[in-house]
């Protein structure tokens, strides 16, 4: 009881303004970089051109070595031709390429490379064939249908990400990774592309709209902590029960000892 | 209790001389009754300013009560619930409830206190008086029950009574009539065995109930499925879901190891499995697109795809039932048949 009290008592009001203020900041802050660099990238063939080659030797520097001199695949690692730019910005924006260590599932890690960098690496891998593109700014605005967005999110994603996006445990190592504070283009080119174990969401399974209700649905999560009070992680029984086993029956077991114990 | 003589010791040696010799252990030596031990003292009974604290700390938590409850009842006004800002009920809860907390816990660990430090600590034995009642007690309550029946004539009046223990045997009868109506009214075991899905019906999205074209599948993808038609019942449509909820998938088709009789099931890789779970019925839908499983969430049963859903882990006892499908005339995903076993868990009637 008193570590609950200490512990949402010390979560200042303001506390969550700043942060989302900050996260704000943040995230217009990427976007208006990234957005720069595209159009300036995209306006004139020659810049266009200069991009792709230097996506070009990024890879060969960086991925070639896995995913073979023109994006072919070796044993080490799956072809790239074909998963498109999108494939690109969300394997190599999260961190998750270049992988660390192969194991059983590429892990988050802080980011390698600069965005325009990301950027120049799939114009490259978008040159080799065609495949998922960056979807429109509007499809991932976070200005959807939040409701909507969450029987989507139950009905397509809940079973392995957790209804409230804490993630969870898949087979032989594998997991469904939590989906909080994400960038909203990562969350869009994880459904279109199906990264690792993930299943596809195509717009025809999904249509844009949809995605961005679901990532809307999502949005609204990060902004708005449990009126639950203590989520515990959001992990459900595994986490609630081992409060309630250890601390709640625990306590009860302390008391009784008290109540029952003689006085000095 | 503590004066009583022992005992043991007089029976044992009395009997020991009529015992036959045998096996029988006879306890010789009878343990000492030890009596109570001597008076515990506690601390606040031999130091005066040690009762003097005590008697302030119980205060204390008793004070700590009062500001408790004072505080439960301000943030109920400070933290006022505004409908539909489900932050406002978070504070509320919060505040209010550590208010009460506070004022019940001071007044319990307070009271507590109290009497563990403060009230006499003298300790007592209380005799247990025997159940059985007194003689006197025993016939006048004999006398009641045969007065009662002098009096109403209950084992005199024999048609009354019997007429009256028929009646009370006969009440629950409406009762009985009621409640098996509340079973269904259809045989319940081919309700189990049948599904929504049949020759020619579409596969469609869950929850839009748009139905599905095979070109839409591409590989790798997962669809969370319902027959069309499901979300325009009106009545038993969960009913209905639960049975007929199906997880259509789509393998390169290289991937997919199909056994002769159903070579046909499938299309271009996509395949449809019943989404229920054979083990205790719970939605099996962690796909994996790479290794082709399908983990259940609730027990960790799993089914590999890619050989008919047969079971790799855990206690599910059959692999998920496969639906046959195939496309129409316009490219959309129909079923060829219902699943050809009922889905779901086991039941006694299953194999009839």
């Amino acid at each position: 009881m008193t570590t609950f009290a200490r512990r949402s008592g010390r979560r200042h009001p303001l506390t969550f303004a700043l942060l989302l203020t900050l996260g704000l900041f943040a995230t217009g802050g990427i976007y208006a970089a990234t957005s720069a660099t595209m159009a300036s990238a995209e306006t004139t063939p020659v810049a266009f051109e200069s991009l792709v080659d230097e996506g070009e030797k990024l890879f060969m520097a960086n991925c070639a070595s896995c995913h073979g001199m023109s994006g072919e695949g070796s044993e080490a690692g799956p072809t790239v031709i074909g998963v498109g730019a999108l494939s690109v910005d969300f394997q190599v924006g999260t961190g998750r390429m270049p992988m660390a260590a192969s194991g059983p599932q590429a892990a988050v890690k802080p980011v390698q490379f600069t965005q325009p960098q990301i950027d120049a690496m799939a114009a490259w891998v978008a040159s080799l064939a065609p495949g998922p593109g960056l979807p429109e700014a509007k499809y991932y605005d976070a200005e959807g249908d939040a409701a909507g967005g969450a029987e989507l999110f139950r009905i397509n994603c809940a079973m392995c990400h957790n209804v409230a996006g804490a993630g969870g445990a898949l087979t032989e190592g594998k997991y469904a990774p939590h989906l909080r504070d994400l960038q909203p283009i990562h969350i869009y080119g994880a459904m279109v592309t199906g990264p690792q174990n993930m299943p596809v969401f195509n717009d025809m399974n999904l249509t844009p709209e949809q995605k961005n209700d679901v990532i809307t649905y999502l949005k609204y999560m990060d902004k708005n902590p449990s009126v639950g009070g203590f989520s515990l992680g959001s992990l459900g029984p595994v986490s609630e029960g081992l409060f309630i086993w250890l601390i709640g029956l625990g306590g009860l077991i302390a008391v009784a000892i008290w109540l029952t114990a003689r006085s000095n | 209790m503590a004066q009583k003589p022992p005992s043991s010791v007089v029976v044992a040696s009395e009997g020991h001389h009529e015992s036959e010799p045998g096996t029988a252990v006879v306890a010789t030596g009878g343990v000492q009754n030890p009596g109570l031990e001597p008076e515990h003292q506690r601390i606040t009974d031999l130091d005066p300013r040690e009762e003097k604290k005590a008697e302030r700390r119980i205060a204390l938590f008793f004070s700590l009560s009062i500001v408790g409850s004072l505080i439960a009842a301000v943030s109920y006004i400070v933290f006022p619930i505004i409908p539909g800002d489900m932050q406002s009920v978070r504070l509320n809860n919060m505040f209010v409830g550590l208010g009460a907390a506070i004022g019940l816990l001071g007044v319990g660990i307070g009271a507590v206190n109290w009497a563990k430090s403060l009230m006499h600590g003298h300790e007592l034995v209380e005799e247990r008086h025997p159940t059985r009642g007194d003689e006197e007690t025993r016939a006048t309550a004999v006398e009641m029950f045969s007065q009662a029946n002098r009096e109403s004539g209950f084992t005199r009046r024999s048609l009354v009574r019997n007429t009256l223990l028929g009646a009370l045997v006969a009440t629950p009868i409406p009762a009985v009539v009621l409640f098996r109506d509340l079973a269904p009214a259809k045989d319940p075991i081919a309700l189990m065995k049948h599904t929504m899905w049949d020759t020619g019906v579409r596969l469609a999205k869950d929850p839009s109930g748009i139905p599905i074209k095979a070109s839409e599948v591409t590989i790798g993808s997962a669809f969370h499925v319902v027959p069309e038609g499901l979300m325009e019942l009106e009545k038993h449509r969960l009913e209905e879901k639960a049975k007929a909820a199906v997880l259509l998938m789509r393998l390169p088709i290289e991937d997919l190891n199909e056994s002769p009789e159903r070579a046909s099931w499938s299309y271009q890789g996509i395949v449809a499995y019943s989404k229920i779970c054979t083990h205790v019925g719970c939605p099996v839908a962690l796909y994996e697109q790479q290794t082709h499983h399908l983990l259940c969430p609730c027990h960790q049963s799993e089914f590999d795809v890619a050989n008919e859903c047969e079971v790799i882990f855990g206690p599910a006892a059959r692999p998920l039932p496969q639906l046959p499908i195939t496309i129409d005339a316009e490219g959309y995903l129909v079923a060829q048949s219902d699943f050809t076993e009922p889905v779901g868990p086991s039941f006694w009637e299953r194999e009839r």
